[in-house]
């Protein structure tokens, strides 16, 4: 199968390690793996600030980049979903070129995956060759938990990981306070639901956070530096293709091993 | 009530300093989810009634004439009276215009989310009544002189200590004179003290859950029988209600009656569910001698030939507040207006403006919690993001949030541009952050560095170093 990376940007400016696991994962599963260069961002910060237009711009270039792949995935249930839901609405006019667009965005739609549910739900994949030596606890991010039913397929994949203890902490389903331009705009807020989120990490006893979506990670791990609390945190793609060990996000260069 | 007012950020800061306010919030925000969790995971048939409250109410919505014009006919027919207002303005006339016919000295009210935003309490005090709040929580903050802060529970913000406080202080000069603290014996004397007001009122007022179109009955749930009182005890019986509260049968109401208590209070069924069809005839025992309905408008029907015609299907239960983790951090108080929460993030800008409440829609994350909830199944997070949209068009966003979101576009159009940027400033970015692992500090981004650190980027980009690998055959 052919299929299309949807690299997302933070995993390209912030965290690439994140976009070679999901090639690892991709291409261990018997794939083919691309990177258009015509790829940027998904426009979720165009989109979600009411920026239509160039929210409409920014999509026109992912579907053209994506044209022609039997899949197109990406490690982020938030961009994804973008992909998946959003992109069709954004051409809902009755213009020609709007039908014409609308045509190639569902398309698309149809074609768009997050990783790891494109692992389990079309790949089938069931035995994964990874080895994680901890106690991690996941958190399920909004937009993959509620737009695109991401919840099993994360933690059957890490249920096949050696050494990897996956416990469940209380309010996994909560938002982190991330939420994209919301973390700068409203820092108070956001800050105070980022702190739930930690108590309820450090509750569980886990030593090692695991997520499917950047934006959070980075989040809650940037809160957790400033307050000290040594907590690994690190994208699920990464413990899956065995990348765990490299320092967690965060983490300086030499800090790295499990925890 | 007063109009909204752009305080929104100066209201969040003394809401997460306010320690009393963040003890009650705690204490409140988890006792609702389990609950409601409780009631729907044994109720096999949940989905399928959700599904069909949504039918029934889209139904309505787009026949509604229909149904209101039956509605008023049926109340007609009871020896009711319905009285339409366009506005806010209008409702607030023609209750005081009631009022003031019938000789009201004593006015009772039962819970009515509709007297609060058309601000009846103040034009009902202004005009020389006097106004009992006979719902607990209402009569709570009442004694504070506090709008509500939830739509269900309106004094969820208080605590039991300030409660305890407000009543000493009220019902001392009534003969009361222990320090009450027990929850029950708090109750129970509120309870004494507002009995002494049902029998005294002139006019009682009321909300209406669902106005019934086949019967032209009000229908009103409560857990404490303050409503019953209310509209039994007093000699006029006064319904306000907005104009999407309209059902088309006693059978359809049932559907809602179902979801309502289990999305509000996560009860099968509310204590009291009460229905009130035209005033007392021939033969009653009781009941009130005249019996008037406010059908209120105040911008609803503008709402139903556009984007938010959705948002007509609300039913008022406050699962959406209960499930929000910005109005469990920060309380109702902060929205500035009475409708708090994601539902009152969409109507306070459609009420009063989108110009007037700038920060509502925006201040949410789009976790999308509050519409798995919705038991009507309303898609608030794209109702908010719809009234961002229109905010952007009519150029109401702030020009920083502007700047920075136009600038940073114009370049992700750009792919080669953009790979470029990035290529020089993310390794740029990697260097100043490498010895720590993060950066503590960057220029213009103190939203997230004042309480967070920025996790450095690991090197070059995935598409600088994807080139690398593929150009040297990896």
């Amino acid at each position: 199968m052919r299929v299309g990376l949807f690299v997302t940007c933070l995993a390209d400016l912030m965290r690439p390690s994140v976009a070679f696991a999901a090639v690892k994962l991709l291409e261990d599963a018997g794939c083919t793996v691309e990177v258009p260069a015509a790829q940027t961002c998904c426009g979720q910060p165009a989109l979600n600030s009411g920026d239509s237009v160039d929210a409409r711009q920014i999509a026109m270039q992912v579907i053209t980049a994506f044209e022609g792949f039997d899949a197109v995935v990406g490690p982020s249930g938030s961009c994804m979903g973008t992909l998946r839901h959003d992109y069709p609405a954004l051409f809902s006019g009755t213009s020609a070129e709007d039908a014409a667009w609308r045509v190639r965005a569902e398309d698309l739609s149809r074609r768009s995956h997050e990783l790891t549910s494109f692992l389990v739900d079309v790949l089938k994949v069931s035995a994964l060759a990874a080895r994680y030596d901890g106690t991690a606890t996941y958190h399920d991010s909004c937009a993959g938990l509620r737009e695109l039913g991401i919840k099993r397929q994360p933690r059957q994949l890490l249920a096949g990981v050696q050494g990897l203890k996956l416990i469940e902490m209380e309010g996994t389903e909560e938002c982190c306070g991330f939420g994209g331009t919301f973390c700068v705009k409203y820092p108070e807020i956001s800050t105070k639901m980022v702190d739930d989120k930690i108590a309820h990490v450090q509750a569980s006893g886990a030593t090692t956070l695991l997520g499917g979506d950047l934006g959070c990670l980075l989040n809650i791990a940037g809160r957790m530096k400033r307050q000290g609390i040594a907590v690994r945190v690190l994208h699920t793609a990464e413990v899956l293709a065995g990348m765990g060990a490299a320092p967690a996000i965060g983490e300086a260069q030499g800090e790295g091993g499990t925890a | 009530m007063h109009a909204p007012t752009n305080t929104f950020p100066q209201r969040v800061t003394v809401a997460l300093h306010d320690k009393r306010l963040q003890a009650a919030l705690n204490h409140a925000s988890g006792g609702f989810v389990a609950k409601r969790a409780a009631q729907v995971a044994a109720l096999p048939e949940y989905e399928a009634l959700r599904e069909r409250a949504r039918e029934v109410k889209e139904h309505v919505l787009a026949n509604l004439d229909t149904y209101l014009e039956r509605y008023e006919a049926e109340v007609t027919r009871q020896g009711g009276h319905v009285h339409w207002a366009s506005t806010a303005e209008e409702a607030r006339e023609i209750i005081l215009g009631i009022c003031k016919r019938v000789g009201a000295k004593t006015i009772t009210k039962g819970k009515s989310m509709v007297s609060e935003e058309i601000g009846l309490n103040d034009a009902l005090e202004a005009a020389g009544h006097k106004v009992v709040e006979t719902d607990l929580g209402e009569y709570i903050i009442q004694l504070a002189h506090e709008p509500p802060s939830h739509i269900i529970v309106p004094a969820v913000h208080k605590t039991r200590a300030q409660v305890a406080d407000l009543f000493d202080t009220a019902h001392r000069p009534l003969g009361y004179t222990k320090h009450l603290t027990e929850v029950s014996e708090m109750v129970n004397e509120a309870r004494q003290v507002l009995r002494r007001h049902y029998f005294e009122a002139d006019v009682g007022i009321t909300g209406g859950n669902f106005l019934v179109a086949e019967t032209g009955s009000s229908i009103i749930v409560t857990n404490e029988g303050n409503g019953d009182l209310t509209q039994t005890l007093a000699r006029v019986h006064i319904v306000t209600s907005g104009i999407e509260r309209v059902v088309p049968t006693l059978d359809d109401a049932t559907t809602f009656l179902r979801l309502l208590a289990r999305s509000a209070t996560g009860q099968e069924t509310e204590t009291y569910t009460t229905v009130s069809t035209g005033p007392r005839r021939e033969g009653d025992h009781d009941g009130p001698r005249e019996y008037h309905v406010v059908l209120v408008d105040n911008g609803r029907s503008k709402m139903l030939g556009g984007p938010f015609r959705e948002m007509l299907r609300c039913i008022r239960c406050g699962a959406c507040l209960n499930h929000c983790p910005v109005y469990t951090a920060v309380g109702g108080h902060a929205y500035g207006w009475v409708y708090p929460g994601p539902m009152g993030s969409v109507l306070t800008p459609l009420i009063n403006g989108i110009d007037t409440a700038y920060d509502l829609p925006n201040a949410c994350t789009l976790n999308g919690r509050c519409q798995t909830v919705c038991p009507v199944k309303i898609p608030l997070p794209g109702l908010l993001r719809e009234i961002r949209r229109q905010q952007f068009e009519r150029g109401l966003t702030h020009w920083p949030v502007k700047l920075a979101l136009q600038s940073w576009a114009w370049v992700a159009k750009r792919a080669p541009l953009y790979h470029l940027l990035m290529g020089i400033g993310i390794p740029l970015m990697h260097r100043l952050g490498r010895r720590r692992g993060v950066l503590r500090w960057l220029p213009l981004a103190a939203g997230w560095t004042d309480t967070r650190d920025l996790p450095a980027p690991q090197g070059q980009t995935f598409q600088q170093a994807w080139k690398q690998r593929k150009g040297g055959g990896s």
